[in-house]
């Protein structure tokens, strides 16, 4: 349904993203994920029309943003990280304004707009002036105006930001139900949110794909588990036996060895729980030589790490 | 269609839920009143003294003009005004979208960017139009007192009406470039107040260059229709100004989504 190829974006010199490349499917809720500044609202504008990519191509239901992006704008719901409200509208005034320019003819708008106020719980600020909205009811507001028009695919910015803790867990829900009918991309910088609502995560960072799975394959990988790579001069059998005896390391894989006697391991260990030190005395003291020691997939982990601690501040209500 | 109409009523609907339409209106009726008093009272004093003149020496009562006394240098002071008003129709016309975030909603929907100007244009033309319906209060008590010829004052509406709709177009353009109202209505005042006066410069240059300068003057044109005469070469200097105003909005909108 989605495709995007090599998709690069320069601002003047500055380069926001490069080579993003991902599929997602029909019906399938995406989540696009990654720490500030990683290129998720640049990837998304692309994808919506919004801007021009400098490289790389993209196609929404089968068009061209480029080449059809009249076709692509009649078959998307877009929520922009900052809602595009008009404040001297009403909810209701606004809502048809929207539908009307989506092409939601006028014998169906006034149904569909009683039926997006009803779904995003609006109602009761239907006829109020949008500037006069707290910013929570704005961003519901906004996620209606996406949602419209019913169309086949909605591109949702953050949606869950600046909602209370219930709002939240209300949106993650809403966006889950709209799986299977619509096809969702959702941006956000909280794991614990794509997890819950994705069927399948793209991870950027600093405008990069760093990974790209199903969110339990993505966690698994790297929950519970610190890993390094050690370079090792001696018998690769003897080593491994003596890393494995110690304390706090889980798993020990032989990476390959040398004919001149050296070999490399992947240790895994506790999370949270530092070995280099043991592991590096342990090898010492057996005579052997240490060539080498690294920390592994450093970079997913950080990212992980970042995008977890963010999380655990809203948990904590 | 649809889409203009659909932006046409958004555009209109904001113009008179903020306060900008009435504090427009009020405005510009109020100094157009106050023009309007001023020379309608030196035409009622000129006229007097020419009576009075007329007794004393036992003459008859001359004709006096209307037209080339009253009406014309009321649309001449009308246009000045307009200057200063018409800046305050287009100046939030693309920068508050661009500001506020909502021209990311226009930009990603199924409208095109000509429907979009469309739109805008046509409901500050329709705001424009509404102001100066509201002067021909004036006219009527020219009508009413005095005896006008009727063509002559039909020819300055249209004038004020043509250079006005040139004055919006630009003024769109200029609600492009820049993200703030306040900015788009200076440079608005600067650029119209230029285009105004540039004619000025035309006798102090080179032939070849004052006549390009004289035609590129908003004020020599509309001062044919302020004397009463419909020519066609005005209508197409106007006319082509208005589209030239709003093609260079289309490509100002084109050329911002590339930076
Ligand atoms: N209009 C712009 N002009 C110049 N640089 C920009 C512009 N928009 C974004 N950038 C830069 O591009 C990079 C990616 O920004 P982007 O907004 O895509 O990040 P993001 O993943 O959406 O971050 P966040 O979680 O903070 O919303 C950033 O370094 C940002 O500074
Ligand atoms: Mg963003």
């Amino acid at each position: 349904m989605i495709e995007v190829k090599g998709l690069t974006k320069y601002y003047g010199p500055k380069m926001a993203i490069s080579q993003v490349t991902f599929r997602v499917q029909k019906g399938e809720i995406l989540g696009l994920l990654g720490p500030n500044a990683a290129g998720k609202t640049t990837t998304i504008r692309i994808l919506t029309c919004y801007m021009p990519a400098t490289e790389g191509s993209a196609r929404v239901a089968g068009f061209d943003v480029f080449e059809d992006s009249l076709e692509v704008r009649r078959r998307i719901g877009y929520l922009p990280e900052n809602p595009p409200l008009y404040n001297d509208m009403t909810v209701t005034q606004y809502l048809d304004f929207v539908s009307k320019i989506k092409g939601v003819d006028g014998y169906d708008r006034k149904k569909k707009v009683q039926e997006i106020t009803d779904l995003c719980h609006i109602e009761d600020v239907r006829d109020t002036l949008i500037g006069k909205l707290s910013k929570g009811y704005k961003q519901r507001v906004g996620l209606a105006q996406a949602l419209v028009h019913d169309p086949e695919i909605i591109i949702l910015d953050e949606p869950t930001i600046g909602l209370d803790p219930k709002q939240i867990i209300e949106v993650r829900e809403l966006v889950k139900n709209l799986g299977g009918k619509h096809t969702v991309i959702l941006s956000s910088h909280i794991l614990p949110e794509v997890s819950q609502v994705c069927q399948r995560v793209v991870i950027i960072n600093e405008g990069l794909v760093v990974a790209e799975d199903t969110p339990e394959n993505l966690t698994s990988q790297l929950k519970g588990a610190e890993r390094l790579f050690l370079d090792v001069e001696g018998p690769a059998q003897e080593v491994a036996q003596k890393i494995e005896n110690l304390a706090g390391i889980t798993q020990v894989t032989l990476e390959g060895s040398t004919r001149q006697g050296r070999s490399g391991f992947l240790v895994e260990s506790e999370l949270n729980r530092d070995v280099r030190k043991e592991l590096a005395a342990t090898i010492i003291r057996g005579g052997w030589g240490l060539l080498e020691m690294r920390p592994v997939g450093m970079s997913l982990e950080e990212i992980f790490l970042h995008l977890t601690t963010k999380e655990e501040e809203v948990d904590a209500r | 269609m649809k889409n203009v109409s659909a932006l046409f009523q958004k555009e209109m609907r904001t113009y008179f839920t903020s306060p900008i339409a009435y504090a427009v209106m009020v405005v510009f009726l109020l100094i157009s009143g106050y023009f309007f008093y001023g020379i309608l009272s030196s035409f009622v004093d000129f006229s007097m003294r020419a009576a009075f003149q007329a007794q004393m020496y036992r003459m008859p009562m001359p004709k006096l003009n209307v037209n080339e006394l009253a009406i014309r240098p009321l649309f001449q002071n009308l246009s000045v005004i307009l200057i200063f008003m018409l800046p305050m129709i287009t100046m939030r016309l693309f920068s508050e979208e661009k500001s506020s975030g909502t021209i990311e909603l226009l930009y990603t929907s199924p409208i095109t960017k000509v429907e979009t100007i469309l739109g805008k244009y046509l409901a500050a033309l329709a705001l424009y139009v509404i102001m100066i319906l509201l002067t021909m209060v004036h006219q009527a008590f020219f009508f009413l007192y005095g005896n006008p010829e009727v063509g002559p004052v039909i020819a300055g509406y249209m004038g004020v009406l043509l250079m006005g709709a040139g004055f919006l177009s630009l003024g769109l353009l200029i609600s492009t470039l820049t993200e703030n109202q306040i900015i788009a209505a200076v440079i608005g005042f600067g650029v119209f107040l230029l285009l105004w006066a540039i004619g000025w410069l035309s006798n102090f240059v080179g032939p070849g260059l004052g006549r390009i300068l004289s035609y590129l003057s908003i004020f020599e044109h509309f001062d044919d229709f302020a004397k009463g005469v419909i020519d066609t070469r005005d209508i197409v200097f106007y006319l082509s100004f208005i589209f030239f105003g709003l093609y260079l909005t289309y490509r100002s909108l084109e050329s911002s989504r590339w930076r």
